[in-house]
């Protein structure tokens, strides 16, 4: 039996989380208080992934910069091909909080969205 | 000018909530005084995700969580001025402030809410040796200048201070391009949160050097590089150990201090710990009618807990101009004292009879503890005895009571919040 300690970051509390796997497969998962630590510790261990957040140029506002986020998680591997592609967007003011900056950014099935409303 | 029965200094995360809850607790004349030119305060540049998931229970960036409540101030009709300058409050509290359109103006209000946040500690308050050239930036200035203003500080990156902010700084360095060579950190333990440095460093392969701190910075014009080198148990740098990090930019996270100028012009009471006033159970300092909130009563690790306090704040400054509040009486008071690890509490001292139906106190500790209990006393009597895996310096704790606890207690006059191994 295989033992990993993890340290959940679903949100500040940081709980310590064990995960016990046996061949791959995931047996058992203790030290979470809340459900996110389950399912962060199942996917850590599997396919870890994580929201991206930055920000991209945008025209016609008072301020240079939008910041936005992905959707949803995205694998940790696809981060930089994400970064990427954020970094060659620029977004025309006006923008609402959730409107879509950019589709299936770097072919990760999420979109990335606005975070801040700009007028 | 117009009076006003609360004025709210500072329309960051803590003036907009306590302002929501005033005009919800039946006050009807409200302003929030900001300085900057928008709403938001600082949320506004953090624009990593993680706050909200107490409040919201979503997870929410900086810039999303300031919006949810700056779209209820404007809803419910509350006043707020931007780009407008606090200058002094009085202790009859009459605020003076003044901005390019109204002048220097006088409100006199009944009551007041300190909402100024907090600043970061500067380079002249380390005493690194070496010299004063560019690239040198707190890590809050830094956030601005990625997040806001869309510049780049520089390329390769040496953090000192594990702070969260230095912690976020390194990961949005990193995403934009800079290589950060390390953090270094002087305490032997971490300042930020546990997730900051699983998902900001360890995700990066970004080295954490705990009981390390810089020695020298090397450069004229521009940061060419700085020494780190390994401290004792006394902070103090061992000779032999240092190692030179050629690098263009030095960011600074070596701690939070409440912004209270205002504050002490005031007379309100200092805490000698947090740098924040003293309060009471009310979230009122020393100076009746005055109350406090978020980052300058005590640096914040969680922007809900932020919130949370400041709705209270807000609620008992409309109880108190409404006149729903009898004043404090001395000899009810009852002293909340932090002991044995503990390093301070909020709220330092409880009237039973003005307490809702439970009292939390949060705190912070000295140094880290493992497999610890957060013990409380009423008087002789331990109430509280919880196990925790992890207590440290870098996350704030609390204790919640049960105002019946108290009232059974009968002359109780001391709360005592400690640290025992068992």
């Amino acid at each position: 039996m295989e033992k990993r300690e993890l340290t959940c970051i679903g949100c500040p509390m940081g709980c310590t989380v064990t995960v016990e796997m046996n061949g791959g497969q995931i047996v058992n998962v203790t030290g979470n208080t809340c459900k996110i630590g389950d399912t962060y510790a199942r996917k850590e261990v599997t396919n870890p992934t994580r929201i991206v957040t930055s920000t991209v140029i945008v025209e016609g506002a008072p301020m240079t910069r939008l910041p936005v986020k992905t959707a949803a998680d995205v694998p940790k591997s696809d981060i930089f091909r994400v970064m990427d592609v954020i970094n060659h967007t620029r977004a025309k003011a006006p923008v609402r909080i959730g409107d879509v900056i950019i589709e299936n950014v770097a072919d990760t099935g999420v979109d990335v969205i606005a975070t801040r409303n700009i007028a | 000018m117009k009076d006003y029965e609360i004025v709210i200094v500072g329309g960051g995360p803590a003036g907009l909530a306590a302002a929501l809850s005033a005009k919800e607790a039946g006050c009807d004349s409200v302003v929030i005084l900001e300085r900057d030119s928008v709403l938001g305060g600082i949320l506004n540049q953090c624009i990593h995700n993680g706050f909200g998931l107490h409040t919201f229970k979503e997870e929410l960036t900086g810039p999303e969580y300031a919006a949810r409540y700056i779209d209820r101030v404007l809803e419910a009709g509350i006043d707020y001025k931007t780009d407008t300058m606090v200058m002094d409050i009085a202790p009859d509290k009459t605020v003076t402030a003044m901005n390019r359109t109204d002048g220097m103006f006088t409100i006199h209000a009944k009551a007041v809410v300190l909402a100024m946040g907090c600043r970061e500690r500067p380079r002249g308050a380390l005493n690194i040796p070496g010299y004063r050239p560019a690239g040198i930036y707190s890590a809050g200035t830094a956030q601005r200048l990625v997040n806001i203003e869309g510049f780049m500080p520089g390329r390769e990156v040496v953090i000192l201070g594990s702070g969260d902010i230095g912690l976020i700084m390194a990961r949005r360095m990193t995403f934009e391009g800079a290589h950060v060579q390390c953090v270094a950190e002087l305490m032997p333990y971490s300042g930020g949160l546990k997730r900051n440095i699983v998902q900001c460093l360890n995700d990066y392969d970004i080295p954490l050097l705990l009981s390390h701190t810089v020695v020298d910075i090397d450069g004229k014009d521009r940061v060419r590089g700085v020494t780190i080198a390994e401290v004792d148990e006394k902070n103090k740098p061992i000779p032999g150990t240092e190692v030179c990090y050629p690098c263009d930019t030095l960011l600074l996270s070596t701690g939070l201090i409440p912004e209270n100028e205002l504050s002490r012009e005031a007379g309100v009471e200092m805490h000698p710990v947090t740098g924040g006033p003293t309060v009471n159970e009310s979230f009122e300092t020393s100076l009746e009618g005055v109350f406090a909130c978020g980052n300058v009563l005590h640096v914040h690790d969680l922007v809900d807990y932020v919130s949370e306090e400041a709705v209270r704040a807000g609620a008992h400054a409309a109880a108190y101009c409404l006149g729903n509040v009898r004043a404090s009486r001395k000899e009810d008071t009852i002293t909340v004292r932090a002991t044995g690890g503990a390093r301070y509490t909020v709220p330092s001292t409880v009237q039973c009879d003005r307490l809702g139906d439970l009292l939390t106190i949060r705190f912070r500790v000295g140094a880290v503890y493992k497999d610890a209990y957060v013990s409380v006393y009423l008087g002789d009597e331990r109430v509280t005895h919880l196990k925790k895996r992890v207590i440290a310096p870098g996350e704030m704790e609390q204790v919640i009571l049960k105002k019946e606890q108290l009232t059974a207690h009968e002359g109780l006059k001391e709360i005592t919040v400690t640290i025992e191994n068992e």
